[in-house]
């Protein structure tokens, strides 16, 4: 496909294209929607903690040796690889 | 004091900051005269509860997905060995992707790196400029003729996400939008992600769409994108390019479009 080719045919009206672009969001309607979260709640705040006393109240324990043992939603998703190293591993 | 001294010091500072073992800064001075000890612990703390919790927010399907007693570890490592370089937490964390890449333990969920790029990207586009999207009778006014050489501005809030991984999917079921469970056709996702007015969208793109559109972003001739999208897919150029450009159009990334000039 060369660039003149791809050029001239799209002389052809964008009307149509509008159509079935229309068409296919119908198509697609349930599906977009549902991907189109919005970012409800995401605000400056992320520069609020650390900026008052939040960490009085709430301490931060630190492991003296640490690995990340993964344990949250991933075990449920799985992978085609299997999952099965994602229980702790003894170390 | 010296202007040096005055680095040392401050160094000192930054560095008793991020090292737990580390010994109370020299020079602190607490109101009986003594080194401020506990003090100065509940500040070292809090400084790291509050990077903890900034990453915590801008990354939450990371958290969700490896668990928060899983996250505060890794973002505890984070936090201590990059501390922000920027007052603005917003932009905080925009190497935790890498981070993730290389971290121990986490090699099996190697599209994580991915979904952390995607999170990245709607913090980004939250706080990107506003644009006016075009409207779609901009375009219907035009000559087809004219087409090939059309050049568009995107959205300057627009990421592309590619990856090998089903990043879209994988956002959508820890971000709520779609049932969690397991994964059985696990194939590479591209996403947009993008404000057009005032939320962040996730639009998953069909294949050599992400191609079409960097091309677009990077001021290629309309026509020029529309081949390179296609040579890495095969479909049927005119059309597909026609309507992914209605879709653009129609999603409002496109802000704006410059016609005739062909270098």
């Amino acid at each position: 496909m060369n660039r003149s080719i791809a050029a001239a045919a799209f002389a052809t009206s964008l009307v149509a294209a509008f159509a079935a672009a229309a068409q296919a969001d119908d198509a697609m309607k349930g599906k977009e929607k549902c991907f189109g979260v919005a970012l409800k709640g995401q605000n400056d705040c992320a520069a609020g903690p650390g900026t008052t006393c939040a960490g009085t109240a709430k301490m931060d324990h630190q492991g003296n040796a640490w690995k990340a043992v993964p344990a949250g939603t991933c075990v449920t998703m799985k992978t085609p690889k299997g999952m099965g190293s994602l229980t702790p591993i003894k170390s | 004091m010296s202007p040096a001294g005055g680095v040392a010091r401050e160094r000192g500072f930054a560095h008793a900051l991020l090292d737990a073992a580390a010994a109370t800064p020299e020079g602190l001075i607490g109101r009986d005269g003594a080194a401020p000890v506990r003090r100065f612990a509940v500040y070292r703390n809090n400084v790291t509860v509050g990077l903890i919790d900034a990453l915590a927010t801008r990354f939450p399907v990371v958290r969700a997905i490896v668990g928060e007693a899983c996250f505060t570890g890794l973002a505890r490592g984070y936090a201590r060995a990059n501390p922000p370089r920027s007052p603005l937490m917003h932009l905080y964390g925009a190497s935790f992707p890498t981070f993730l890449a290389e971290a121990v333990g986490l090699e099996e969920l190697d599209y994580l790196p991915d979904v952390s790029r995607l999170e990245s990207a709607r913090v980004h586009a939250y706080h990107a400029a506003d644009a006016t999207p075009l409207d779609v009778s901009a375009f219907a006014a035009l000559d087809p003729g004219v087409l090939g050489d059309l050049r568009l501005s995107l959205h300057p809030s627009l990421t592309l996400v590619r990856s090998h991984h089903p990043v879209a999917t994988i956002w959508a079921m820890n971000a709520g939008a779609i049932p969690l469970e397991p994964i059985g056709d696990w194939r590479g996702e591209d996403v947009a992600v993008v404000r057009p007015r005032l939320e962040v969208e996730v639009l998953p793109l069909s294949p050599g769409a992400a191609t079409f559109l960097d091309a677009l972003d990077r001021g290629v001739a309309f026509a020029d994108a529309a081949v390179e999208g296609v040579e890495a897919t095969g479909g049927p150029v005119p059309h597909d390019a026609l309507v992914g450009l209605a879709r653009l159009v129609q999603a409002g990334l496109v802000v704006g479009l410059t016609q005739g000039v062909t270098p």
